[in-house]
Formats: C-alpha cells, structure tokens, sequence
C-alpha cells in the first residue's frame, strides 16, 4: 500500500535530494501518522510565517494564532519600575534555559499580547508601585487582563512572582491582581504566588527553584518538538454583509490626540469574534451609524413635531423618532430635498441656488449644510409622512482598517477623526464618527461589515519596497500595513509619510511608528507638521520634495506607492509633487513625467484610498 | 578592580560631554533624546522631564510622554540683575511654562522648555549672560553664598568669593559652545583636555557653599565643600573649612544617609581656591566610581576618615591649615521685609513660596517682578531658602517699589505665618522623574495644616522649621529642618523631627510611610506636649529631642 502513496506524491518543490528522503520518510507510515505529518509541516511553515521566513502556502488554511494548540515553551514576563523584578526574571530565564526549557523573557511592554492565548507556561514577575498601582511598563498587559478582551486562559499553568515592601498599605497589589485575574480566566496555579518584602532575595530563589522544577516535570521533553496545527477546511462564506451587518462589540474606544490638539481623532477597537468577518490591510469596515440624538432632537423642534407620532412607509410604521434616528440621513443634504424645501419655505434665495447656472453655490450647499442648517434658515411647514420621504435613506460609513489580523486576531481597528464644528455660532457634528466616537460599554454595538478593497493592496512579493503617504486619518491603512509587513518578516524597506498639525498632540500613534522604527520594521519616516511655532510649517508635499532625490531612486527600484486621506486637497498636491520630482530627478520633461507617474497607477504601483 | 558604574562610561565615551546630543537635537520623531546624551545634557545645565500628571494619558492616546526640558541657570551666590531679570522673565513666558522657579541653590531654573526650543531657550539664556555650564552633572556645582547676612559689609566680599570658585571650578570643555552656541568646534578633542576634572569629571554631583554667619542660610554644613566666613570687627579674617556635608538618601538602603559636614580646619582668604582644588581633585581620584549611591564626598570621607583626608588635602595643597576659630549660627531663616546695608542702601526680602515665581491666584508675582525690575537699579539676590531680595535699593525708592509690592501681592512677608514664612519644597511632580510624592504643589495645604495644629495647642505664631521633599534625596535640606516631610508614595510620607533651625544637626524619623491624617495626628499630639512641656525659647527640635519622641529611636 505504502509504495502507492509514495509514487503518487506530488513533489512539486522538493529537489531530489529532499524528494529522496521525503519518500524514506513517509515509506510505510500509516495514515494517521501521515495525517500527523502533514499537520506538522504546516505548523512548522505556520511558525515560520510569524517569524517571517516565508508565508503560509495559499493552500493550506492554518488555524489563526489564537486557535492553535499551546506552545511548549516557559515564557517569563517582568513589569518593573527599578529593576529588581527584572534581575529575578532574567536570573529565572537563566535558571530554565540552564535546566533544558525554552524560555522567553519579556518585559511587560513589550510581551505581544496576542501570543497569551497560545501560551501554555507562563510566569509574572510584578512589583507594586504608587499606592498599590502597577510599574509604568506593566499597565497596558495588566489592562488587558482585567478587561473583557482577555482571552480565556483554560490552557495555561502560571505562577506570580509579587515584588512589594510591607511597609505599605497595599503590599503586594498588583501580583495579588495579576494571580487571581489569571486563575479567573481559568487558568491553573503551576506554583502558588509569593509575596516578597524588599528583601526579596531568599524568598524569590525558593520560588524561582519550585518553579523551574515544576516547569520541567509540566513540559517535560515536549519543548522539543515543534507544534502541531491541525489542516482545517477554509471557512465558509461569512453571513455578514453590509445588509446583514455583524453587531461588533465595541472592546477599545480611546482619544489619540492630546490636549492641545485642534481635532479630535479616536481610535476604536471592533471585536469581529463569531462573525466569521476576515479583513486584509487595505480593505475597509462599514458602519451602520446612528443619528446622535442632539441631531434628531435639534430637527424635531425646528419642525415642531412630536417624535413619538407613528410614521408608515410602505407598510413599516415606527415613531417619527426612529425613523429619523436609525433610517434617514440627517447630516448630508440631497438636490431633491433642497428643492422640497425650497417649496415649502418660499424662499427665494433658496429656490436660487437650484436654478441653472449656480451649480457651484449648489455644490457649496451640498458640502457646507446639513439638514438642520437649512431647517433653520428657510423655515418651512412639513408633515411627519412627508418629511421621512423626502430624506435619504441612512448610509453607512466607510473606514479605513487601521489593523492586521496577523497583529490583532479578531479584531479591527478604526481612526476616526470626529467631525464636529461651529457654523454661525452653531454646534454641529458629524452623525457616524460621533456615534462611534460615544460608542462605551459592555452594552456598545456597532452594526459592521467588511468592504474588501483590492486596489489598495500591498505587494504579493514580500521583498517590494513600500512607500505610504498617509497624513493625518489618511495614515489609518498604513498601521494595519506595517503590522502585517512585520508579521510577514517581509524583507522590503518601508517608508512612511505622516502629516499633521502639531507634533505634541496630533501625532497620530507616535509611540507604535517609534517601536517599529527601533525594530526595523520602518526604514524610513518623515513627517511635516503645518501648525507648530516650533518646527517649519510644512506639509507632506513639501516632504515629499525635500526627499525627491531617494523617493525617485525607491520608485526606479520597483517601490509601491501608496496615498491615503483627504481627497479634495492632499491626494492632487501629492501628485503634482510626484511629477515634479519625476521630473527633476528623472531629468525627464513634463509630460513624460506625468507619464511615468500615470504608468505607475496603471501598473498599480501608485495605488490611493482617499476620501 | 570592581566595576565601574554605567554612567562613567558614558561620560568617558562622551568625547569631553559631546555624545551625540546634536543628533538627538535633530531627530524629529520624539520629543526626547537619546539614553546616553539624558546623563550628558544635565552636564550642560538641563534635564529631560516629562509632564507626569498626563504620563498615563499619553500612554493610551499612544503618544510618547510629554518631554520637555528643565534648564537650571548657574548664578553664583545668587545674585542677578534687573535686566537679566527682564530677560529671563522673557524666555520663561516665550519658551518656558511660564514661571521661574527660584532653588535651593540660589539658581533659576526654567520647565517645560521643548526639544525643538531648546537650543533658542540656551542662547537666550546666554544672550543674558548667563550660563547652564555645570548647573548640573557631576561637577562643581552652583557656588552658594549667604544671600542675606546681618554683616552687610561682608556680603560683596564673599559674594566675590563664590564667583572666582564658581569660575575657578568650571569644566573647560568647548561642547556647550560647540551645541548650544554654535561656537566653532574644536578640530580634534584629543587636543582639548580637562584640567581640573580629566575625560570622566567627578565621580558624583559635588556641591560648594560659603557662608557669613551668625545666619546659616546656605545650610553650610550640608554641602560638599563649605566655608564659613570669620569676621572680626568688621574684617574678613578667613574661613572654616567644612567637608563631606550632604542630603541625598534612598529608602531602605542603610549604605545611605544624610551627613552633617566636618570642620577641618582655617585657611586665609587667599587660599580658599588652592583648598578647594585639593578637595575636589581628591574627590576626583579617591571618590567611589563603582556605586554611584556612594559617590559623593560624604562617603569618600566616611570611608577612609577625616583625619586620611585632611593629610590628603593637606598634600595636595602645600599646606596645613590652622585650627579652625570659633564661629556662631542662630538661625537658617532669611530676615523679611526691609533691612538696611552698611551704606545706607537698602533690601527688601520677599516670601516667594517654594520658589515659584508665577502669576497666581495668589498674587500676580512674575508681572510684579518684572514691573518693579523695570524701575529697579540695584540687584536682585535669590536666597537659599528660595526666597527673593530686593537688594541696594535707595532709600527714596523704597515707598515706590513698597506699592508695586503690595499692589501684585508680593507682601506675603507681612502676612504669612512664621512657618509658612521658612517652609522649604522641592519641586517634585509633575516634573521631576524622581518624586514619589507631591511637595512644592503640597506646601500650602501642608503648611496651613501644621499652623492649625499648633492653634489648636495654643501655639499660634510658633516658628518652626518645617519642610518637605518628595522623595529622600533632600533637594529642599529636608534632614535639617525641625519638621520634615519626605515623599514614599502619593499622599504618603516619612515624618523626621528634631533638626536645631540652625543647620547643625540632623532630625530623625519619627513615623514612616503614613498620610495626611495619620501625619496631623502625630504633630497634634507632639504639639500637645511641646505646649505644656517645652522650657523658654526651647525650639520644637530641641524639645522633640529633650522630650524624648526621638531621643530613644536615635539612640
Ligand atoms: C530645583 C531643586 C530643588 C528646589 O526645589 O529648589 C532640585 C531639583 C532636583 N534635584 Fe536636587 N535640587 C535642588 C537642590 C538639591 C539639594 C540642596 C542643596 O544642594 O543645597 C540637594 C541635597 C544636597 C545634596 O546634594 O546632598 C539635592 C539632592 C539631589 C539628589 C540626591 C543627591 C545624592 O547625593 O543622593 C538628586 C538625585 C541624584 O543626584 O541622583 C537630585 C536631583 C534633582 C532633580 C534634577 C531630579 C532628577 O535628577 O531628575 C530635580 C529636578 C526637579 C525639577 O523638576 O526641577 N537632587 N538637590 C534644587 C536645585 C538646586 C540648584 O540650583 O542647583
Ligand atoms: C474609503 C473611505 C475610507 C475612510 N476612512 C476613514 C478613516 O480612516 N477615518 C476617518 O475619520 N474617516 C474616514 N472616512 C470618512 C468617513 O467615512 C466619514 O465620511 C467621516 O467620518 C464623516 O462622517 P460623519 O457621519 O461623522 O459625518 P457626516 O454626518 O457624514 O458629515 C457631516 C456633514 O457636515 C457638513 N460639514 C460642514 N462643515 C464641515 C466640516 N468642517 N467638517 C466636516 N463636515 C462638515 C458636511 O455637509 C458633512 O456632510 C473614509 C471614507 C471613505 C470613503
Ligand atoms: C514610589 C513607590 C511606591 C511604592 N508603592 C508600593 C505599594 O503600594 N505596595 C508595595 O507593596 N510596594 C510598593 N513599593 C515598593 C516596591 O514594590 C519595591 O521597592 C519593589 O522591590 C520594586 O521592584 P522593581 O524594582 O521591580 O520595581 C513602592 C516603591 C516606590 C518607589
Ligand atoms: S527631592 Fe526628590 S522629588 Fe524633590 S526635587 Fe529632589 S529629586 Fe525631585
């Protein structure tokens, strides 16, 4: 039997050499040890794609991380504020190598919080700080452990090293949470915690000798052997779409600009758990807002109507309210709604902007007014029947995924900048990105789909370089790209162009762009900021320029660039800057500049997503 | 031969305090700069901070700390003029938050300067003619002198002093030209050398004071190196020699602690330089460079004895010095109010709370300042007990500046409490990276808090010594005074008594690590006693020691 496996094996990449001991290997093995096998080559790529040495093959569909089986490894995480927490793990890191474990040490910033599901040996070496508050460093894992996003935990074995001093009323506060929120999440006691006094010294090496001890006797040799993923079939079609949108529990929804900053931008954290909804960098997540009630109660009193009166459309009957709350668009103005008005109201200056000729006074409108706006300047009698009728219908929102799901699993990320603005001395607000913007809570849904874009996708070849411009939420996608560039271990360079207002309060996720620089994930960064006294205004057009000489030599060597954000200004001021560099550094003449550039686009090489 | 600390690598490496900070200056991505250039800028006069109330904050919105920059004036014996005044009230509201903070060291120092503005903020600074040049770093620091002695005569004299030592004492490198002022760069700095300090400078921070008594203003005994003038009718006879004083402590680590200086010996005027050299180079060769906790002079002493180094200096600077002559302090306070010189000119003392010059709700004191320095044609003097002079003003001139005065609330000497009076706060949050605890922000409360309690036991008006650090390494003296606090954790403290008011004696601790109630409790109830028990013009140090509350713990 086993001779008809062998023959009939297709041995596509293998070089004799391998085929020939491939073939001795699998030589008389029953099925379900080839069963086994086959599960073990595609763990094997699969840990190899997270390190980046090559991508999972196209064919086989490999467990996302959090799924697959625990890893048979010792992994050590330190929250520290003055070091010693970081002596004792380090020397515990030592201890276990010493004794034959694979062991990572991480301090708490840096552990990729993702891993935790997966992990089946994990130890916490945490002091206390303040009044009984974690070290700086251990605040976001401790966070996310407390939070409602923490993964079950049934898998892992742990133990709590507690680094404290007696002498304050809280001793010992942050391992005692850490332990306890561990075993919550099902987790089990592989040593029990120790609470250390500031002479930790006998107490933590007791510990850290039970542990290693315990740690071998619960891996033993398994360490060894790489993890086993089993092959399952692709997942079918997901239900969700955008008119049967996935009511998303909302699990982060955190301001991202400081206190000086001119606009407020968020970033909101989507959970796609059980909705069967994958994403790639690039595409983008659907929203099916609300009207906030400040927009609908505003409208109701400028008509004078009750929002509670039934209203009923083809054969739908729900109060006045509701229609205008979940159904019709409140904040964008339509022609035909204008022209209604202009009816109702009489008013001439109105019905002006509508006659021919005046297209441009029309399209100002369109942009500039909302539907209260003009309520409010051309007062006009209305029934409820006839109002809901003559307003759009609601449509939902795009956003840019601001995420990869190599990086976050099952969620998305959004960066909502929040529209919200004074008009004539009047307050008004942009109705989804302050629904989003409000959405906190256990109980805060949002009704979402995914809206697949493959025209904004990053290479195939892992080894193209990738220039992106993306100022201000313009730079949304590109997080999602750098995150998945990083997973893939793509081996071309990055280089990202961020623009802003001012660089203390509007640089949007500073923090993550400097990580990836020190990891090397982004090779190059330049940012222009407009507003600050401090640093010569610039924009990322002008940034552009500055670096034209290098931008020309990355596009001559076969970089894709992309462009997202605004559409009315940036996107057109970027491409004149990219003809003129053309231009200059290409010694080329003007239309064989805009040429080159527009083969890029045709190439897709050049690829944007502006709005 | 143990290892050295990491910090002297970085000094050695540094190419003369170089690193790489021009290319820290530069970098666009963070507000900070890099690790190694954080120790070499202090160096240079300044510290990278950040705003710590919203440290967290930034933390979730993903942006870096909110860095920014502490620059620290050298100001030896603390005297400036008007128009330096002017200008530095400029910079404070241009590049600055808008205050100037008065030290414990009679220096300016200047917060939350941003990266960006940093090398504007320092050429402004010098454009005052004024430096940063080893504000801070491990080397001679700002050369304090009595600010505010009964000897009026006396003060330009030592004040004098304290300049030549301040000069005499400074590293000679060309960097702070070459980074701040764009002066032309040295070609090779093999070709530049240090004198005074060699390639790694001093093992620690090292710290000068001279001192007239019969008032300890400078607290001369906790510092580094310390001279106190002798004067007899009238006439400078020389100085006192003192060594091996200092604050700075760590918690729970008994291998440090504060120290009271030693008197070696007495030296004539003219050899105040040569001792000086003798001390520091000592310090430069014998200080521990392995433990930079155990760094400072006060250890080096410790160590090997007073009597080893007082034969080492004695080598080094040719010469032995004559026993040390009789000398008498009464108190640390500074005198409030108007006071008048020997020439007839006079000086007007201000409270400036913990040293913060501001426009407040408590007084409009940056705008008074600078209104009254617009008219003012004598110098301004900055105390060690962070308070401000008014100094050589015409005794015609004294009802016009009383108006400004009184008019921007700057008359808190009229009105305060003696212990709100002669309170010392360091700075500590939000801009200090190593406070545990509040202080400066915490004065005022604390101090009405202490001045209720003594109401209460029939004290009202009581002096008392009172103050308070947030954290033990005693930026504001705290080890000396009657009543000190010292930060652990937020809204908790240490509680030390027992300190003389004259700067010669340490307290000791009293309670640890306890809060606000717990705290007005305890001097609830040792005020008590004090009411009842204490013997005439008995200070509430001494009594704490006499009454025992202390006594048994010292011993
Ligand atoms: C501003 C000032 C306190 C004040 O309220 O006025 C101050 C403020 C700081 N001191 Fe100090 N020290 C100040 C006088 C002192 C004094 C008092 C004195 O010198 O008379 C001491 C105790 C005397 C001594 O040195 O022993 C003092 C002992 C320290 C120490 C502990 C040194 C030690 O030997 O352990 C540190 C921490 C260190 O050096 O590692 C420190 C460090 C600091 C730093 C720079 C914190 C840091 O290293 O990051 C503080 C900046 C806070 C901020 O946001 O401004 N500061 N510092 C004083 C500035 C004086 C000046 O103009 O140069
Ligand atoms: C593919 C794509 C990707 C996108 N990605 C992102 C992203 O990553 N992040 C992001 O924040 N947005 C993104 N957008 C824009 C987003 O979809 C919404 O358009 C935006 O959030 C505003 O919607 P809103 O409902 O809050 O405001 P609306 O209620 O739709 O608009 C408010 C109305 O106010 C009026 N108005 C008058 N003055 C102003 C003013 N100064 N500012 C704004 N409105 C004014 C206009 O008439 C406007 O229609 C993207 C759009 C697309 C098409
Ligand atoms: C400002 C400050 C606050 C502290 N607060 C606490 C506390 O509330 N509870 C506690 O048990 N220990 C507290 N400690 C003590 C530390 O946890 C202890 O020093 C520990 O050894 C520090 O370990 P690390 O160097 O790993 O941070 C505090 C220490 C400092 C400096
Ligand atoms: S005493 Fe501590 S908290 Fe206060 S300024 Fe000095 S270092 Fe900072």
């Amino acid at each position: 039997m086993s001779a008809n496996i062998v023959t009939t094996l297709p041995l596509g990449p293998l070089d004799p050499e391998r085929t020939e001991l491939l073939l001795r290997v699998v030589e008389g093995l029953d099925p379900t040890t080839l069963q086994w096998l086959s599960g073990f080559t595609a763990g094997v790529a699969h840990e190899r794609a997270g390190r980046g040495a090559g991508i999972v093959p196209a064919g086989a569909v490999v467990a996302p991380a959090a799924r697959s089986e625990p890893t048979a490894r010792v992994t050590i995480v330190y929250g520290s504020q003055t070091g010693n927490s970081k002596r004792i793990a380090e020397r515990l890191g030592r201890a276990a190598e010493a004794a034959g474990l694979a062991a990572r040490v991480y301090a708490a910033g840096t552990y990729p919080i993702k891993d935790l599901a997966k992990e089946r040996l994990l130890v916490v070496v945490v002091s206390t700080q303040g009044d009984g508050d974690p070290p700086d460093d251990a605040r976001g894992l401790i966070e996310f452990l407390q939070s409602r996003r923490a993964p079950k935990l049934e898998q892992l074995s742990y133990s709590v090293l507690a680094l404290g001093d007696s002498s304050y009323p809280k001793f010992c506060e942050t391992g005692k949470q850490v332990d306890e929120r561990l075993a919550a999440l099902g987790a089990k006691r592989l040593v029990d915690r120790v609470d250390c006094d500031v002479d930790y010294d006998t107490l933590a090496t007791g510990w850290l000798e039970r542990v290693v001890t315990s740690a071998r006797e619960a891996l033993g040799t398994a360490t060894q052997s790489a993890t086993v993923t089993r092959l399952r079939t692709a997942p079918a079609e997901p239900q969700f779409s955008r008119d049967q949108p996935f009511a998303a529990e909302i699990v982060g929804n955190q301001t991202i600009t400081g206190r000086a900053a001119t606009k407020v931008v968020r970033h909101v954290e989507i959970s796609l758990a059980g909705s069967g909804l994958t994403y790639q960098p690039g595409d983008a997540l659907g929203v099916w807002h609300e009207n906030p009630p400040v927009v609908v109660d505003e409208v109701l009193q400028a008509l004078h109507l009750d929002g509670e009166q039934p209203v009923e459309i083809d054969g739908a009957a729900k109060p006045l309210r509701e229609w205008l709350a979940t159904r019709r668009e409140l904040t964008r103005l339509t022609r035909p709604f204008l022209t209604q008005q202009a009816e109702r109201s009489g008013d001439a200056r109105l019905a002006g902007v509508l006659q021919p000729g005046h297209e441009t006074d029309l399209r100002q409108t369109l942009k500039d007014l909302q539907v209260i706006d003009v309520l409010q300047r051309h007062p006009g009698a209305w029934d409820a029947q006839s109002f809901v009728q003559a307003l759009r219908p609601l449509a939902p929102r795009l956003y840019s995924i601001a995420s990869s799901q190599e990086a976050v699993g099952e969620e998305a990320h959004l960066t909502v900048a929040l529209v919200d603005y004074e008009l004539e001395r009047k307050h008004r607000v942009g109705a989804a990105s302050t629904f989003l913007a409000n959405l906190q809570g256990e109980q805060a849904r949002a009704r979402v789909f995914v809206e697949h874009n493959e025209r904004f996708r990053l290479p195939a070849d892992a080894s193209r370089d990738v220039i992106m411009i993306g100022p201000g939420t313009g730079v949304a996608p590109f997080r999602g790209f750098v995150q998945h560039r990083d997973a893939q271990g793509a081996t071309g360079r990055n280089w990202l162009f961020f623009g802003a207002r001012n660089f203390q309060s509007e640089f949007l996720y500073q923090a993550e762009w400097q990580d990836a620089v020190k990891k090397g994930v982004l090779n190059r960064f330049d940012l222009a900021f407009s507003r600050d006294r401090s640093i010569p205004r610039e924009y990322v057009q002008d940034r552009l320029r500055r670096v034209g000489k290098d931008l020309y030599a990355w596009l001559e060597s076969g970089a894709y660039l992309y462009v997202c954000g605004d559409a009315e200004k940036m996107a057109p001021d970027v491409n004149a800057a990219l003809i003129d560099i053309v231009a200059e550094h290409g010694g080329k003449a003007r239309d064989d500049a805009e040429a080159y550039v527009r083969r890029l686009a045709d190439d897709r090489r050049y690829l944007r997503d502006v709005y | 031969m143990t290892e050295q600390s990491p910090v002297e690598r970085i000094k050695r490496d540094s190419r003369n305090l170089r690193g790489t900070l021009v290319e820290s200056l530069a970098d666009p991505l963070t507000g900070a700069i890099r690790e190694d250039d954080l120790v070499l800028i202090k160096f240079h006069g300044s510290y990278q901070q950040d705003d710590r109330d919203i440290r967290d904050e930034r933390r979730r919105q993903k942006l870096e700390p909110a860095y920014s920059f502490m620059i620290r004036t050298r100001l030896p014996g603390g005297v400036c003029t008007p128009v330096q005044w002017l200008q530095l009230d400029q910079i404070a509201r241009t590049y600055a938050n808008g205050t100037l903070r008065i030290t414990t060291r009679q220096a300016f120092q200047f917060h939350g300067v941003i990266k960006t503005e940093l090398k504007t903020t320092m050429q402004a600074i010098n454009a005052s003619l004024m430096d940063t040049l080893a504000a801070c770093g491990d080397v001679n620091r700002n050369v304090m002198a009595s600010a505010n002695p009964v000897e009026t005569r006396a003060h330009p004299i030592v004040h004098e002093w304290a300049k030549q030592l301040s000069e005499h004492l400074l590293p000679s490198t060309r960097a702070y030209h070459e980074i701040w002022l764009d002066g032309a760069k040295v070609s090779s700095t093999e070709e530049e050398v240090e004198p005074l300090y060699g390639p790694t400078y001093l093992p620690r921070k090292f710290k000068a004071a001279i001192v007239v008594p019969p008032v300890n203003d400078v607290d001369v005994f906790a510092h580094d190196l310390g001279f106190i003038a002798i004067i007899e009718n009238g006439e400078l006879q020389g100085f006192n020699l003192t060594v091996g004083g200092g604050m700075g402590a760590t918690h729970g680590d008994a291998e440090t602690h504060p120290r009271v200086a030693d008197v070696a010996g007495f030296l004539k005027p003219e050899q105040l330089l040569a001792v000086a050299e003798a001390v520091l180079t000592t310090q430069r060769d014998f200080g521990n460079r392995a433990v930079r906790k155990r760094a400072r002079l006060k250890y080096t002493i410790e160590d090997r004895g007073i009597d080893w180094f007082v034969a080492e200096i004695t080598r080094r600077q040719g010469f032995a010095l004559e026993p040390a002559r009789p000398f008498n302090f009464v108190t640390t306070g500074d005198r409030f109010g108007w006071t008048e010189g020997f020439d007839g000119r006079w000086h007007l003392t201000l409270r400036i709370d913990a040293g913060r010059v501001a426009d407040t709700e408590r007084g409009q004191w940056l705008t008074g300042l600078r209104e009254i320095a617009k008219v003012h044609r004598g110098d301004f003097r900055l105390t060690p007990n962070q308070n401000l002079t008014i100094a050589n003003v015409d005794a015609n001139a004294r009802t016009f500046i009383d108006g400004l005065v009184v008019r921007h609330g700057l008359d808190r000497h009229a009105r305060a409490t003696p212990v709100a009076l002669n309170a010392l706060a360091c700075v500590a949050l939000p801009t200090c990276a190593l406070a545990m605890a509040e202080a400066e922000r915490y004065l005022p409360r604390l101090t009405q808090l202490v001045d209720e309690r003594l109401a209460a036991n029939g004290l009202a008006g009581a002096p008392l010594v009172l103050r308070i650090t947030g954290c033990p390494n005693g930026c504001a003296r705290p080890y000396l005074a009657e009543v000190a606090l010292v930060g652990k954790a937020p809204g908790r403290y240490n509680l030390f008594l027992g300190g003389d008011g004259k700067g010669q004696r340490l307290n000791v601790l009293y309670m640890e690590n306890i809060d606000e109630p717990t705290i007005v409790a305890a001097l609830d109830s040792a005020f008590a006693r004090y009411a009842t028990e204490r013997t005439a013009s008995e200070c509430f140090g001494d009594f704490a020691w006499r009454a025992g509350l202390i006594g048994a713990r010292a011993a």
